[in-house]
Order: structure tokens, then sequence, then C-alpha cells
């Protein structure tokens, strides 16, 4: 028992242990979740029923209001034949989804999820990089678009994966600049800094300095930076299903094409995550730390439990404007990031700079 | 204007520009005939530079089920049936165009009741086939949630319509020298209800989209067609209209009971793709003024002249009417040697002449705009292919 007690007392073993628990308790069930909502929220927005054909005959046809289409949809992809097209590199098809399967994922590895109990951490890592980390892994996502466009041999999908890519690259440089004047407030690029320094008030105990309220012109660029990121409605140019049908992931069946959609999926949640993380005070409730008695489980189940709240609620709001807004033509996307978006990005840091300097 | 016959295996042979500082090569993409925008079987070959489209090809033909041929063993009130087929959003008024010309030649004089049903239920098709439209644009510019508003409105009218005609989509409603059936006893309650559901409903509409921003980005100024063009094109409905060209049938040429009706014709100011959504907008609008004026005067008479004939028999000569469809003229072209069938049939569709429009709107754009053009122009594939 011991010997137990103190293998999982070392931090590697920690830190494996917390990556699956993230990844299998928290990520991959919450994606999964959120594609059912996505399908029944935009029933609702659309006036029709939505899904709730799947049911288990043994069962007295038991249909869990449309909840079986998670699984029904899992079982379909696994049955479905995985096809490979003629002329395709078959090594790039077959690597490409999982580039932003993993980029999505690695987002979640340095977010803390509530507050400290003791030495134990809900944060996979707390490295000193912080969002300079985010930046390097989101950049490899764009890999996957690319090769499957170029991997696929379809002139569809080749123009998907050219979109995608201009339209990728282009706005990580947003999504950089965008936190700039985050990076400057709070003075440091790593997370817990970052967190803790939304902690802290104005005017005695008055108002928290949340990332929203210090810099709401940053929380605006960044969401619709990251929404492009995404490649979610209304920058969904690249999948643009009725121009160039599905876009990069045109050719793909089965698995790898469930592996795309998932990290979509994962994507929205790393999305709403770090919206919230540095947007909204991360996993702390403001004026909590005024009751002093309270018990620190308690605390850091609280604070779980707003973070999560938190997030669902940028999860729906990514799900509503998808179902509200028509999309974007390509070049209008670019010219958005590059001429207006890119401007006011700039103006957000030398105006942040400026504030800074006076007030000190 | 110069005629071009060349087969498609020339006009898409691949040429590179030598003089280019880059090796750049213009590559050929079939966009159909299966594909999500095209909303049938409609295959276009697109040249591209890029994204830049240089030349559109439409290549006709999936479609075809030789109407006009069937058309020559079949009388007349059979040919009614067929023009169902072509253009399905605008049955009624294919049908009435069969009727029309035939009543003209054959000389058969039509009841007040008949004229008055007729345009009810004509405009009530135009309406439907406007908010499909209407829904149509807004999907394929991403949207889809408009889709479905356009069409759990459009089952509206398709209800009415079926309890009186009993299908929902191949009418076959109006027939020569008369309508199939007479209306139903809940016809015009019905309609009345309908009209003070869709009017707000129109507003609506107008909210969701025609203010959206990215709407009007991704419409103005994209495919603009000067009414010239439009003209020699043969572009004719909402897509002639919107190019500043005020030619309505029912206006020009009143036939029904639309003389009696007071409404204005709907135009547009640049031709550009806005214009054509936003002309559909106003003629539903126009089109409730002209059902909310006639629904309360229908007379007391027949549905049908007589006893319906199988067999109406045409006399020799050459006969041609047309009427206002909601995609356009739909033209009947009969030459008749005195017997119950045509010697020779021709449809002169709307949308096989509009679809040749985007030879002209369509170069010089992004595919995003094509999308948008080919969804302006509210082709129906089965009446260009007939």
């Amino acid at each position: 028992m011991d010997v137990l007690i103190g293998i999982l007392l070392i931090p590697t073993v920690q830190a494996v242990l917390k990556i699956f628990v993230i990844i299998f308790a928290l990520v991959m069930p919450l994606a999964t979740v959120l594609t059912l909502m996505e399908r029944k929220w935009s029933a609702m927005i659309q006036d029709r029923v939505g899904p709730n054909r799947a049911n288990i005959p043994f069962l007295n046809n038991f249909r869990g209001r449309g909840a079986l289409h998670i699984a029904a949809d899992g079982l379909k992809s696994f049955f479905k034949e995985d096809f490979i097209p003629e002329g395709a590199d078959r090594f790039l098809f077959t690597i490409a989804p999982y580039f932003g399967f993993a980029a999505a994922m690695a987002t979640f590895a340095i977010i803390p999820f509530a507050g400290p109990i003791g030495d134990f951490t809900f944060q996979i890592t707390d490295v000193k990089p912080g969002l300079l980390y985010i930046f390097a892994i989101t950049s490899l996502g764009v890999y996957g678009t690319v090769l499957a466009g170029a991997g696929s041999n379809s002139k569809f999908a080749l123009l998907g994966g050219t979109r995608a890519s201009a339209q990728m690259l282009s706005y990580e440089v947003f999504i950089g600049l965008s936190l700039l004047g985050v990076f400057m407030v709070y003075e440091s690029t790593q997370i817990s800094v970052i967190v803790n320094g939304q902690n802290t008030y104005w005017f005695g105990n008055l108002i928290p300095k949340w990332g929203v309220l210090t810099q709401p012109i940053a929380f605006f660029l960044f969401f619709t930076a990251m929404i492009a990121e995404t490649k979610r409605a209304p920058f969904d140019a690249p999948e643009g299903e009725s121009e160039i049908v599905a876009g990069y992931f045109l050719e793909y069946s089965g698995m790898r094409f469930a592996a795309f959609m998932l990290a979509e999926y994962i994507a929205l949640v790393g999305v709403s995550v770090l919206v919230v993380t540095l947007f909204f005070g991360g996993y702390h409730i403001p004026w909590l730390h005024l009751w002093e008695s309270a018990p620190q489980w308690l605390v850091s189940l609280l604070q779980f439990m707003k973070f999560t709240i938190f997030t669902f609620f940028f999860c729906w709001l990514q799900l509503q404007i998808r179902w509200t807004v028509p999309k974007f033509r390509f070049d209008q996307t670019m010219a958005l990031g590059w001429k207006k978006l890119l401007p006011v990005a700039l103006g957000n840091v030398v105006v942040t700079a400026f504030i800074i300097l006076i007030a000190n | 204007m110069s005629v071009n016959i060349t087969t498609l295996d020339e006009r898409t042979r691949v040429t590179s520009e030598a003089d280019s500082a880059l090796d750049t090569e213009e590559y050929f993409v079939n966009m159909g005939p299966q594909h999500p925008a095209t909303h049938g079987v409609l295959r276009m070959v697109l040249k591209l530079d890029g994204e830049t489209i240089k030349e559109v090809i439409p290549v006709l033909g999936y479609i075809h089920r030789s109407i006009e041929k069937i058309c020559e063993h079949s009388t007349y009130r059979q040919i009614v049936h067929l023009t169902d087929r072509m253009d399905y959003l605008s049955s009624i008024m294919n049908n009435w165009a069969v009727s029309l010309t035939v009543e003209k030649a054959a000389n058969i004089e039509l009841t007040e009741r008949i004229e008055y049903i007729r345009t009810i239920v004509a405009e009530l098709e135009r309406i439907h086939s406007h908010q499909v439209a209407w829904g149509v644009m807004g999907m394929d510019l991403g949207a889809f949630t408009p889709f479905l508003y356009g069409f759990r409105d459009r089952e509206l009218v398709t209800d009415i319509l079926e309890e009186t005609i009993g299908a929902r989509l191949t009418m076959n409603y109006i027939q020569p020298g008369g309508v199939m059936f007479d209306i139903h006893p809940n016809f015009v309650k019905k309609v009345k209800e309908y009209i003070a559901y869709f009017r707000p409903k129109l507003d609506e509409y107008e909210d969701l989209m025609s203010g959206n921003p990215i709407i009007q980005q991704r419409l103005r100024d994209v495919g603009t067609m000067d009414g010239e063009t439009a003209l020699s094109y043969g572009a004719t409905g909402p897509v002639l209209r919107a190019s500043r060209v005020p030619y309505d049938l029912r206006k020009i040429e009143p036939y029904g009971v639309y003389g009696k009706a007071d409404f204005n014709v709907a135009i547009g100011t640049a031709g550009d793709c806005w214009d054509r959504y936003y002309v559909r907008i106003e003629e539903m609008r126009q089109s409730i003024r002209i059902i909310e004026q006639l629904i309360d005067n229908i007379p007391e008479g027949k549905f049908m002249v007589k006893k319906p004939a199988v067999k109406i028999k045409v006399p020799e000569g050459r006969y041609y009417g047309h009427v206002e469809t909601a995609r356009g003229v739909l033209g009947v072209f009969i030459v008749s040697q005195g017997k119950d069938i045509p010697y020779r049939m021709y449809f002169r569709t709307p949308n096989f002449h509009n679809l040749w429009c985007t030879t002209a709107i369509a170069p010089g754009g992004r595919i995003g705009d094509l999308v948008a053009i080919t969804a302006s122009l509210d082709l129906v594939i089965p009446d260009i292919d007939r």
C-alpha cells in the first residue's frame, strides 16, 4: 500500500493519471455530448424535433430522447467502409486526421480546472511559457488540414486544404496579437499567473479583475479569431458544404471522418475553456475568498462547477452562432482578418501599453 | 453576338500560360452532376485559376425525360400532367400555360370563377416557390436555419392546396376548360388565416437574412448583370426584373384576373444577387396583396365549363401562349394538325434561359460567388432539361 502511495506521489505518475482522467472523463465525454447537443439545439432553433429515432429494441424500444444517437453515431463510424481514394497518398491520408485531434487535445494540458488542494493541482502541468505552448501546438493543427487536402487526390479537398491553411495561419497572428494585451496586464504568459491575477480586485473587494473587464476588446478579438481558427461558422469556408462539398475532409469515411468531427468538437471545448481561463477568471469564483471558513475541498468543487458551467455556456454560444449566421466567402474571411482585426488588435496593444504606463 | 460551337473536350483542354513568371496552370473542376449547391443533376464545368472562375460551361442532359416528344403522343389533358414535372415548384402555373394556349386555340370560353380560382391558386404557389428560393439562398450561403424556416411556411401553403387539389407537389390542377376540382369549403378561410400568419413571418425573414451584414457582403455587387445582357440571354422573371427591366406578363398581357388586381411589379436597380434576392421578397408581398383583393370576390359559377372532354381537338395551326411562372416566362408553342394530339410541342422554359446567365456573370468571381449566383437565379433543374 505504501509502495502504491509512493508511486502515486511521483509527479510524473500523477501527471499521466491526470492526462487520462482529463481526456477520458472530461474532454471526450464533453465533446461527444456536444455532438448531440449541437443537433438537438439546432433542431430547437429550426422548429423541428431533432434526432430521436435510435432505440434499443429489447428494452421496450428505449429511446432516451435521442441520447442513444451518440452511441449510434460511434457504432456507425466503426462499421463504415474505411475508404481511401485511388491515387491518394496513403501515408499522408492516414495520418492527417490525428494532427487536428492531437492539436485540439493539447490545449487541455495546461488548463487548471479547479483550485489546488494542498499540493495537488487540478492541472496537468503549469509550464512556464504557458500560452506560447498553446500557440505552438495549435499551429500543428494546420498540418492535418493541409495533409488531408493534399493527400486526398481531389480538387475540392485541395481547395479546402488551401483555404484552411491560409485561414488558420492568418488567424494565428490575431490570436497572438489579441492576447498581447492580456499578457501585459497580468505580466506573464503563464496560465497560473494569469488565472490568479484575475482573482484580484479593484476598489477593495468590489470588482474582480477579470480579463473581460481589463481587456474587453481582446476578448472579442480572441473569441472571433479562435472561431476562425477552429473553422466554425461564420468562418467555415474551408468546409463550405455548398461550394466545395466538405472541403479538406471530403474523401474521408468511417473512423477517420469521425476523428475529424471529434477534433472539431474538442477544439470547440478548447476554445470555451481558453476563453473562460483567460477572460472569465478561470476557476476562480469572485468574492468566494471572503468566505474564509470554507473547507478547501468544497471550494475546489464549487470552482470546478463554475468552470464547467462557464465552459458549457461558451460551447452553447458557439453553437448558437453557428446556426444563426451564414458564412463569409473565403476572401472575405481573410479581408476581415487582415484589414479589420489586425489594426484593432494592434491598437489594443498600444492603448493597453499607454494605460499601463500612465497607471504606474 | 458570335456563337462558338466547340465540344466539351476541346473547351476543357488545359492551357498553361508560358509568359507567366510563376508556373501557373488553369484547371477544371466538375461542379455536379452530384453537388449540394446545384440542387439537382446540373453539371457545370468550371475553369478555375486558383479560386477565381475563368469560365463556366453548363453541361445539360442529365435529367432529360423527352417531355416534348412524349407530348406528340398525348392528348392535351395528358400533356398537362407532364408539365407538372418540369418546374415542380410552379406546377400549377405550368398547367396554366398549356391550358391557356389550348383554350385560346380551341376557343373555349371560361367562367369568372375559373379565372379567379386559377389566379389565387397560382399566386399561392408563387409564394411557396419564393419561400423555397429564400430558404435555399440561405442554405447556399451557409446558413441552414432559413432553409427550414422557408420549408416550414411552405408546408402550410401545400396543406391548403392539398385540401383542394389532393397533391402537394405535382398539382395537375388547371385543365383546359377549367380546373380539376372546385375549391374546398375551407379554402377561403384557410387562405385568409395563412396570410395573417405569413405577413409577420415575412418581416421575420427580412430580420433574419436581409439585414445580416454577412448576407449583404455575399450578395451585393456579386454577379451584376445589366438589363441588356439579361435580355440578350433571354432571362425572364425575377432575374430580368432585378436588372431593371419591368417585364412582367401579369402586368403587360394580363391573363386570368390579374387585370382586376392592383399590384406593383418589383424591380431591382443594380442587377446583382442582392436585387434578385430582394425582388423575390417583394414579389411575395405583392402576391399577398393580389390574393387579398381576390379572395373575397370569388364569384359563383362552374369550375369546369363543360363536361371534362378527354379529347380536346385543336384546329390546325400554330399557337403560342405564355404565362409568368415563379421563375419567368413559360412559353408553350403548339403545332396542331387538327387532331386531339399536337404535331409538335415546344416549351420555352424560364430556367433554361436563366441558367446561361451564369456564363456571362460568374467569370471573374470566386467559387463562393457562383453558389450565390446560382442560388439567386433560383434554378429548378428538371425545368432546364425537360
